[in-house]
């Protein structure tokens, strides 16, 4: 158990916890071109997701819904860093974040695309959490995936 | 009662605040010690040998059916069946005897307090035969009211199916009440044990419930052994559920007949092993006694509930009856998810389940996400409750001032 303690500090810090509890992020789109719901059975968390997108950019992105903050804050800093960001960067972005969760993806430096995503580096640490961190960029990964599918 | 902690080898090896009884419990050295001495001095495949080793594992995997009747006051042996867990035990009965008693125009009744493993069998088994699965609700203090019981069992019951002690919020159904108005209709009470046998005494007889289930590992037992007692007559009656070895007559190349109860429902070679751990289990629970253990974990689960309900930022759920009520604690830090909560505390070394409990249509009706709950056992004591609160006081100071900005 050495440094839990600690480990739950760093999660809970305060980007992690103002995007959790007063997130911007967090409000209905209004017109959409794409919206998924993406949910975790095991803990009732649901979230909605919706993105505008121009041409293959993202141009803006939301999300409605309710869950632990862990979930919640990993939605909305995933939509910091992928606002403005082409799918195909966005698809790469999700595929680093999901790397690090899974502590496949330790280098920093390979990291950086992340922004401040790398806050939930910890998480890799936390197993009963990885779940948690990674339902919106696992939706959002599907909804990339519906709209290569569909071109 | 001596110091009961000190019989678990796990809290000699971790330093934990372990509060999640109600998912599994830890192991007595005495248990850990039969299983082992099985394996070191006693194994071999039973009812088959022409041997002694055989015969001697044979004969201590029966003792256990004793004991387990015994221990549920002095019901017939052959009544006896083990299996898995309560799951595998309720699945039987769903299978089995549902699927073959059941027709149209009949109904199952549950409560909706039911886990996941005393109500999906259900939905299966109702749809498959035309009945309907029909539940009773609990009230506003998390009971299930005599009126409610009495309106929802009716002449087209046939089966109602009940837990005794919700993994929920710890009420205690009056199972008396049920079986009487059940038998009064003329249908079959099962009752899921899995959260009482370990807390208080059952006697079934007095209960008199036709089929009773239990998971041994909530009782101090090793995983992957579950129970099934019921009226041998009852028993007789169901048609087999798993078939295979050891619960045959005679197998001929197109029909095969069956062995006697309780042998014809446990298809297959069984958790020998296990099934003897169990037997050390409710024999260390006997010598304890459910009064030292009622008492013992009465006042801790007071002392939590004082604690915890000092903390005006925590929702409780439990029925208001302090008599209606054991052993488990669900609570929430309003505006706080459980998993955070549970992560937290899992930070300061103290162990709590948070989710839906396996109750997810409870959970629904209640109008809530998730729980945190903390469940007891004989080794907790009040450091374990005191670690429990300053772990939620924790969790509050993290949340507290997004909590109010919010």
């Amino acid at each position: 158990m050495i440094g839990m303690t600690d480990g739950f500090d760093a999660i809970y810090s305060d980007l992690i916890m103002e995007h959790s509890m007063n997130s911007y992020n967090k409000h209905e789109l209004g017109a959409c071109d794409l919206c998924e719901e993406g949910h975790n059975p095991n803990c009732g968390d649901e979230i909605k997701i919706e993105i505008k997108l121009d041409g293959d950019v993202i141009e803006d992105m939301a999300f409605t819904g309710h869950g632990c903050a862990i979930s919640q804050s990993s939605t909305s800093i995933m939509i910091d860093v992928l606002r403005g960001k082409t799918l195909a960067e966005a698809k790469d972005i999700i595929a680093d974040f999901i790397g690090m969760i899974k502590g496949e993806i330790k280098d920093e430096d390979e990291l950086s695309s992340l922004e401040e995503a790398i806050a939930f580096k910890n998480i890799s640490h936390m197993p009963a959490r990885v779940k948690c961190a990674l339902l919106a960029w696992h939706t959002v990964d599907g909804m990339i995936d519906g709209v290569s599918a569909g071109k | 009662m001596t110091n009961p902690r000190r019989d678990f080898p796990i809290f000699d090896n971790t330093d934990i605040a372990y509060l999640d009884s109600a998912a599994t419990t830890q192991k007595p050295r005495c248990v850990i010690d039969a299983e082992r001495s099985f394996y070191e001095r006693g194994n071999a495949n039973i009812y088959r040998g022409a041997y002694a080793l055989s015969i001697e594992a044979t004969e201590a995997y029966g003792a256990v059916r004793k004991k387990v009747a015994d221990f549920l006051g002095g019901v017939p042996e052959d009544g006896v069946v083990f299996s898995k867990n309560a799951s595998e035990s309720l699945n039987l009965l769903a299978y089995s005897y549902g699927l073959y008693s059941l027709s149209e125009g009949d109904e199952v009744v549950i409560s909706i307090a039911e886990h996941h493993s005393n109500l999906v069998p259900w939905q299966y088994v109702t749809k498959k035969t035309g009945s309907r699965l029909v539940y009773m609700y609990t009230d506003e203090s998390y009971e299930l009211t005599p009126d409610e019981i009495n309106k929802k069992i009716t002449e087209r019951t046939k089966i109602v199916a009940v837990t005794h002690v919700s993994n929920v919020t710890g009420t205690i159904n009056d199972i008396k009440a049920i079986a009487k108005r059940a038998h009064e209709v003329g249908a079959v009470l099962i009752v899921d044990g899995t959260q009482s046998v370990p807390h208080m005494r059952v006697d079934l007889k007095e209960l008199d419930a036709d089929f009773f289930v239990f998971s041994g590992h909530k009782i101090y037992a090793p995983l992957g052994v579950g129970v099934l007692v019921g009226k041998p007559e009852l028993l007789e009656a169901i048609p087999p559920f798993l078939m295979g070895g050891e619960m045959i007559e005679y197998v001929y190349e197109d029909r095969a007949t069956f062995a006697p109860i309780p042998m014809r429902l446990e298809a297959g070679t069984q958790n020998v092993g296990g099934v003897i751990g169990l037997g050390a289990a409710l024999d260390y629970v006997s010598e304890i006694g459910f009064e030292a253990i009622e008492t013992h974990e009465g006042k801790l689960y007071d002392y939590a509930l004082k604690r915890l309900s000092a903390l005006p930022y925590v929702t409780i759920y439990a029925p208001p009856d302090r008599e209606k009520r054991t052993s488990v604690i669900s609570f929430n830090i309003n505006g706080v998810h459980p998993h955070d909560v549970a992560s937290i505390l899992d930070g300061c070394g103290v162990c709590v389940r948070a989710g839906n409990h396996c109750a997810q249509p409870f959970m629904r009706y209640l109008g809530v996400d998730s729980t945190c709950r903390a469940s007891l056992g004989i080794y907790n004591n009040e450091d374990d409750i005191n670690r429990l609160a300053a772990g939620v006081e924790k969790a509050y100071g993290l949340f507290e001032k997004y909590l109010t900005r919010s």
